[in-house]
């Protein structure tokens, strides 16, 4: 059994058309294989029935009705790797949304007196330069990072779905045009552009920031949508629609579209995680956010200076931030694990 | 061979074009006027103002700018800074020092990353391969300034065995950036040589190869390793030009001065021209890296030819 769940962790072969796509999902591809890991071992009777639908008419059982998501949703439940993740996320999500029920203190109410106390009953992280409770502050932080990673990766998504679809469901010329217009897109690295772009800006808030993330991260997502919905335009019931006379329309929103979700989704999950850390190393280069914004980016950059004396300024917003990227791209494995159609 | 390296080719000149056209359209729509900048805080005289504007050719349409400013890229003026130092000039200090910390991340993302993952691969299931598994995960998830922090205070300053920052004991204060720089490319080829060898090792061909009667170190050594490395090769190529961006953050953090610290420097000290040129610069590398991913791609995996 645990050779058959390892087929699932493999790089999926590469698409025939796009060898530098490959190259790209690899390297998004390959974190599944942990989930498998834990998951070969925790194989029991029923699940070896759910990988194999054919095994369960043979043996005379009534065939349950299952889609791809309500499938899912059963496997990941039980999933120790989705559990943590989505505990993780639902956590970080609450602290974004109402910091103050988690913080002890205003976070920008400071004291200078109070500057640089190391953590203490008080003050659980310390207090920075200018006195601010640092806890409440890391804590605060917590919101920049997640709605940035929110915004970006669901208009980038947005963007690439729309275009994704329609150069992989139309082909030809709209195919070519739009897929020039993505490798040119496609070569400015994320951090880079960030730094040209945003130095550039006078003042930067979590809309300058976003703005600028979306327009360097959709091309990723439009080379996967197409990729995906070619994958699924080749299917027997897109022909069936197609003979019944259904419109473009209705065959990309209602038949393609939702069975060349999966990959995207499982991607963008992941993406959150990857968006978090571009704005937080954006930050940390001082062409991120700006004071009086608190975000963990900034918090680490100003740390920087007083490593040898004050650590803790540096290591608890570093704990943050890290777990959080952690739980997107562990939720995208979970994910991964039971969505991917190609793995199943 | 010959006709799929002509289209590629082929392919990366609309691409070239394309990107750095953007670039320099992106820092043309941004609001904000260069002159302005140049004089600093001090208005200038509207004559100087018209002088300086015909100089650097502001009063020109702007494809005609960038026009002028392509041809000059080509010939390997990337522009000049405030003080009037040419921007080649330094990229040429700081380049070999970017250069040599990118071939160094390198070399132990093949060394250690690959050991870990065909060993991992090869045991799989057993105690080394959740080490790799598990250690690689975490490495993915720590963002890689707060990993380089980390390294710094933990390798410099508490166990003291390597220099904390700066570029004075050459190649030796390289090996911890480079190793800070590598780590997450390290995680991703471990996990990719895994899952690949994994996958092969139960491909037909090892199973016949098996049958035979050749031995296990044969079979893994000849036969799969070989077909395993492919997707391993192409993210390596494609690395290489990632790296040389991702520097921007270790040489900063370390306090290298190579590509990515100018850089840096530039955004902070507000040098437009400087920016624009280096990114332009390593733009440049990243589609010649890509361009030969693809060629590398058709060397190795013959199918990709015929498309």
């Amino acid at each position: 059994m645990s050779d058959i769940r390892d087929d699932r962790a493999g790089v999926a072969d590469p698409p025939d058309d796009d060898p530098k796509l490959y190259a790209d999902t690899v390297r998004e591809r390959v974190g599944t294989d942990i989930v498998a890991q834990q998951a070969a071992r925790e194989e029991d009777h029923e699940h070896e029935f759910r990988q194999t639908p054919g095994l369960t008419v043979g043996l005379g059982e009534v065939p349950r009705q299952a889609s791809l998501w309500g499938d899912a949703w059963r496997q990941l439940r039980r999933r120790p790797v989705f559990i943590i993740s989505a505990s993780l996320i639902v956590i970080l999500v609450i602290i974004s949304l109402f910091p103050a029920l988690f913080a002890t203190h205003d976070p920008r109410e400071c004291n200078l007196i109070d500057s640089l106390l190391r953590p203490s009953s008080e003050h659980w992280f310390g207090t920075d330069l200018q006195g601010c409770d640092y806890y409440s502050r890391t804590i605060y932080g917590t919101r920049v990072s997640i709605s940035i990673g929110i915004i970006v990766v669901f208009f980038s998504t947005i963007i690439a779905m729309i275009g994704g679809s329609i150069a992989g469901y139309f082909g030809g010329m709209m195919d070519s045009i739009i897929g020039r217009i993505t490798d040119i897109w496609f070569v400015i690295p994320t951090i880079l552009g960030g730094i040209v772009i945003l130095s550039l800006v006078r003042t930067r808030g979590i809309m300058n920031v976003s703005l600028v993330l979306i327009v360097l991260g959709w091309a990723t997502m439009l080379r996967l949508v197409r990729s995906s919905v070619l994958a699924v335009k080749a299917n027997d019931y897109v022909d069936a629609a197609r003979a019944m006379g259904a419109s473009n329309s209705r065959m990309i929103i209602r038949h393609i579209l939702p069975n060349a979700m999966a990959p995207v989704i499982i991607v963008a999950a992941i993406n959150i995680g990857v968006v978090i850390a571009a704005e937080a190393a954006l930050s940390f280069l001082g062409v991120g956010l700006q004071l009086p914004a608190i975000s963990w980016g900034l918090m680490i950059s100003t740390a920087q200076q007083r490593i040898i004396t004050a650590p803790y300024l540096l290591v608890f917003p570093g704990i943050f931030l890290s777990v959080t990227v952690f739980s997107f791209i562990l939720m995208g494995d979970a994910l991964r694990d039971a969505l991917d159609p190609k793995l199943r | 061979m010959g006709r799929y390296l002509i289209r590629r080719v082929l392919q990366f000149i609309p691409v070239f074009f394309g990107a750095t056209f953007l670039l320099f359209a992106l820092v043309f729509v941004m609001p904000g006027d260069p002159i302005r900048a140049l004089s600093g805080d001090k208005p200038l005289e509207p004559a100087v103002i018209e002088a300086l504007q015909e100089r650097y050719n502001l009063d020109k349409p702007f494809y005609q700018q960038y026009a002028i400013y392509i041809t000059n890229v080509m010939k390997g003026d990337f522009g000049t800074d405030f003080r009037g130092r040419p921007v080649s000039d330094i990229m040429k200090t700081s380049l070999p020092i970017t250069v040599r910390l990118a071939l160094l991340a390198f070399a132990f993302e093949v060394v250690i990353g690959l050991t870990a993952g065909v060993i991992a691969g090869v045991r799989k299931g057993k105690f080394f391969d959740s080490l790799v598994l598990i250690s690689t995960l975490i490495v993915i998830a720590i963002p890689i300034f707060v990993l380089g922090f980390m390294a710094q205070i933990v390798f410099g300053l508490k166990l003291g065995w390597f220099p904390i920052s700066g570029y004075r004991d050459g190649i030796y204060s390289l090996l911890l950036p480079a190793m800070v720089l590598a780590s997450l490319s390290l995680a991703y080829i471990a996990r990719l040589a895994r899952t690949s060898l994994v996958e092969n090792l139960r491909a037909d061909y090892v199973r016949t190869a098996k049958a035979k009667g050749l031995s296990t170190k044969r079979v893994i050594g000849i036969h799969t390793l070989r077909n395993s490395l492919i997707p391993v090769a192409t993210y390596l190529a494609v690395d290489l030009g990632a790296l040389m961006g991702g520097a921007i953050i270790t040489e900063t953090i370390f306090n290298l001065p190579g590509l990515g610290r100018a850089v840096f420097d530039a955004t902070r000290s507000q040098e437009g021209t400087v920016v624009i040129g280096i990114a332009t610069f390593l733009v440049i590398v990243y589609m010649i890296a890509n361009l030969l991913v693809d060629v590398l791609y058709g060397i190795l995996d013959p199918r990709i030819r015929y498309e």
